[in-house]
């Protein structure tokens, strides 16, 4: 996985196509918890990202709809958006693509605790 | 009283474990996270084998929430498509030899995954047992729960509503 932009409540990760990460060897399709591990990955990103997170974060509830199947050989990207933040909770969206910029393979919504620090 | 003779142990033994094992080796990710499924009749327990790459929190240290979800979502397809499968196993329609040598059933696929983090994954191995809740022609409901050291505390559980293979039936009738 690359992180390949972040800032201000928002991250983009990217992870190119790995035989290693197939969930169905009949088509080549990437598994959904590949997908899933991607996800909460650049969600968790947005949220250590967003200027009024103190420090560090952990996943409360992480929720994903898959809608296709990911396009065998080409690289997801997840692009996560903060947009709300509170003393205790933080709630993040995302969303991710393949090469395929206008059908999304899928979306993420997810709460993560704020803490402290680490 | 004509019952069959029950087949003898190692037979259905060396039958499930063939089929279980044809199925687990067919995804390359399950190898990736070095998950393994232990076998007791028709239930399924999955097992993530600690690794240092699985740890997200390297303070703490704790598990990744990603590979967390992974492994649940993994344990609740491979306890879906096990039970799918079940009855076409035993009653031979399915053959472990073609299944290891690649033609296999189509999988279930993943509609949405709901993930609930209770605590905080160890630095050791974990196990999860997923329950169909219901399976019907097109879409089955499965809960799904993680834990480590004691299995009235689990460290995560899920819910997943999966889509079932369509047409095989149609597909299987064309191929007699």
């Amino acid at each position: 996985m690359k992180l390949t932009n972040i800032g201000g409540g928002t991250a983009e990760i990217s992870m190119p196509y790995d035989t290693k990460l197939i969930g169905d060897p009949n088509t080549g399709v990437i598994h959904g918890g590949a997908v899933s591990a991607l996800m909460d990955t650049c969600c968790g990103a947005a949220v250590m990202s967003h200027p009024e997170a103190p420090g560090g974060t952990a996943t409360i509830d992480l929720r994903i709809e898959y809608m296709r199947a990911a396009t065998p050989g080409q690289a997801i990207t997840t692009k996560a958006t903060c947009h709300h933040i509170s003393r205790n909770v933080a709630f993040v969206r995302a969303v991710a693509m393949d090469d395929d910029q206008d059908r999304p393979v899928a979306t993420a919504t997810a709460a993560f605790s704020v803490e402290a620090s680490f | 009283m004509n019952r069959p003779r029950p087949e003898p142990m190692q037979v259905v033994k060396q039958r499930r474990d063939a089929a279980l094992t044809a199925l687990v080796d067919s995804v390359p990710y399950i190898r990736f996270l070095n998950i393994s499924f232990d076998r007791r009749g028709d239930e399924l327990t999955g097992q993530m084998n600690f690794n240092e790459k699985l740890i997200g929190n390297p303070y703490l240290p704790a598990l990744h929430g990603g590979t967390t979800a992974a492994f649940l979502e993994m344990t609740a397809m491979m306890a879906l498509n096990w039970q799918h499968l079940w009855a076409k196993i035993e009653a031979g329609e399915l053959d472990p030899a073609d299944m290891a040598a690649g033609k296999l059933p189509r999988q279930p696929k993943t509609i949405d995954f709901t993930v609930d983090y209770l605590r905080s994954g160890l630095p050791r191995d974990a196990y999860a047992r997923a329950v169909v809740a219901r399976s019907g022609r097109r879409f089955a409901s499965v809960r799904v729960e993680a834990w480590q050291d004691n299995k009235d505390r689990p460290f995560a559980q899920a819910v997943g509503h999966f889509l079932m293979p369509q047409g095989e039936d149609k597909r299987d009738a064309k191929q007699t």
